[in-house]
């Protein structure tokens, strides 16, 4: 997302240039989207959108009319024919050439991708672990998360008891209020066990979604809005939740306390138990993608507007500029709160089923 | 839709990042810092309940000297009620003694004035009998120059003496 940028790039040029120069100047047109772009004299809003949300191999930062402006990332890739690769992303020269034999693929299904061609001609996916924003922009967030977390905790080996100021102090309430507004009352008695865990998910979250949030590097990039990303956060959450689960735990999953044609002959209540063990975690995976991804979405499209109307006349796009510039404002506070709420709901429901997975035996008085 | 498939690449560099973030933060970053939230917590309680004991030990100590200092009070005006007493009794007992005292002096006095009263007078009545024998003399002497007139005095004697006699 470039939406500052954009808009900063958008007030001069609604101002100076004609509609000509403006889609010639168009920043957020990368690579292809641009060529397209230019091609059809249209902006393809669609593609637009969907190249900021998905991933890249450079961190575009603008274009000023020919020249792009970016920053150039690890491409890191395994050939079955070349074996290791490891160079630049600044070789593919954005797109438009090709390097050792790869290059990023313009069409299809594997478009902006890198791709090679195999002995019959066919285009195929190397082994890709290239350093891609999304993969960047996750390094710095990791490493800004940690800093920060040592910082205070350095702070509280030195002197736990005085009482913390400034930002340390800032950061010990925002702690305390999820450990003990999420941590505590979801897990129940283990709660000390697991919140070192339940707090590292929340502040990772929490600091990507911000990072997402800024609109230049070294934020800006869909980080906590790609199902990658959440697919591991849900995987962690899924062993943690069924490895550490107790026997009654797992009773409840294959016998549970339900009338006795309910599980035997056709296991009908512990076949709907085993879903819900994936269930829980398959919807903390989609609730957080989601979530972060319609965010960007909306921005995005909204920033969109205002090259979309620039074919309607001057009059109609600069209104129409105003009207996108306060609801992006808008969205955009809309969006602090939710990377906020969604971090804080996706650890409090891997809370409460790591305390689902804690259960004691309740019905034994029942049963006596 | 490749937003829907994960991709290789990043799910591996997540796997590292975040497994990196978890172990360093769930070693070296939370657990101090929650700790140190527990240690400054039990503390501040420790510390608020000591405050407690020693506000009570101080009102008790307080209790305790006021009531130190009331008892004093009342010993040292015990005390001075008891001095002023002796005091009192042994003014009177010196003034009864002078008063003693004095009356025996006052009686020496007296007694010794009677003496030399007693005294004096004899001195006086001797001094006064040989005054009056002498005179007696000179005025018999100058009577008696004559011879009758000493025969005239005795014959007057003789019947002084003799007039009482009958």
């Amino acid at each position: 997302m470039k939406r500052l940028h954009k808009i900063f790039s958008l007030l001069t040029v609604v101002l100076l240039v004609n509609a000509t120069a403006l889609r010639a100047n168009e920043p957020s047109a990368v690579n292809a989207t641009e060529h397209q772009a230019e091609e059809s004299g249209e902006l393809n809003v669609k593609e637009l959108i969907l190249e900021h949300l998905g991933d890249t191999y450079e961190w575009h930062i603008t274009t000023i009319g020919e020249k792009h402006i970016s920053v150039p990332l690890p491409v890191i890739l395994y050939s079955k024919t070349t074996g290791w690769n490891l160079f630049m992303s600044s070789a593919f020269h954005h797109g438009h050439e090709s390097h050792n034999g790869f290059y990023i693929a313009q069409e299809g299904n594997l478009k902006g991708k890198i791709v090679e061609k195999n002995a019959t001609g066919e285009e195929i996916r190397p082994l890709d672990i290239s350093l891609t924003k999304n993969a960047a922009s996750l390094l710095i967030s990791a490493v800004v998360l940690i800093v920060i977390i040592l910082l205070i905790a350095r702070s509280y080996k030195r002197n736990p008891l005085e009482a913390k100021k400034g930002f340390v102090g800032m950061m010990e309430m925002f702690i305390l209020s999820v450990y003990d507004g999420i941590i505590k009352p979801a897990v129940g008695k283990d709660y000390k066990k697991f919140a070192p865990y339940l707090l590292t998910v929340f502040f990772f979250i929490f600091t990507n979604n911000l990072l997402g949030l800024i609109p230049i590097f070294p934020g800006g990039a869909n980080v906590t809005g790609n199902i990658a990303i959440t697919l591991v956060l849900a995987v962690c959450t899924f062993l943690i939740v069924n490895i550490t689960g107790t026997k009654e735990y797992y009773k409840e999953i294959f016998w549970p306390d339900v009338p006795m044609w309910l599980k035997v002959p056709i296991p009908i209540m512990p076949a709907i138990e085993i879903i819900g063990v994936f269930t829980k975690p398959f919807a903390l995976m989609i609730r957080l993608f989601a979530n972060i991804l319609a965010g960007h979405s909306i921005v995005l499209g909204l920033v969109c507007l205002i090259f979309v109307t620039v074919s309607l006349g001057t009059p109609t796009n600069a209104s129409m500029t105003v009207v996108s510039v306060i609801f992006t404002i808008f969205i955009d506070f809309v969006e602090l709160l939710v990377a906020y709420i969604q971090a804080y709901v996706f650890t409090m429901l891997s809370a409460v089923f790591i305390g689902l997975s804690h259960i004691e035996p309740h019905h034994h008085k029942e049963v006596a | 839709m490749s937003l829907l498939t994960p991709e290789l690449g990043l799910l591996f560099w997540m796997l590292v990042a975040f497994g990196v973030v978890v172990f360093v933060l769930v070693v070296f970053g939370f657990p101090i810092i929650l700790n140190g939230v527990e240690k400054r917590k039990n503390y501040i309680d420790e510390s608020l309940l000591i405050a407690k004991q020693a506000r009570e030990e101080l009102s008790r100590v307080k209790a305790d000297s006021e009531s130190l200092i009331n008892e004093t009070r009342k010993e040292q005006a015990k005390i001075m009620a008891e001095a002023a007493k002796s005091r009192d009794l042994i003014v009177d007992g010196a003034k009864e003694k002078a008063i003693e005292e004095a009356a025996k002096i006052l009686e020496g006095a007296r007694h010794q004035i009677a003496l030399e009263k007693e005294d004096a007078i004899r001195q006086i009545r001797r001094e006064v009998a040989s005054l009056s024998v002498d005179i007696a003399e000179k005025v018999l002497r100058e009577r008696l120059d004559k011879k009758n007139s000493q025969m005239d005095m005795i014959d007057r004697l003789l019947d002084e003496i003799n007039i009482p006699k009958s």
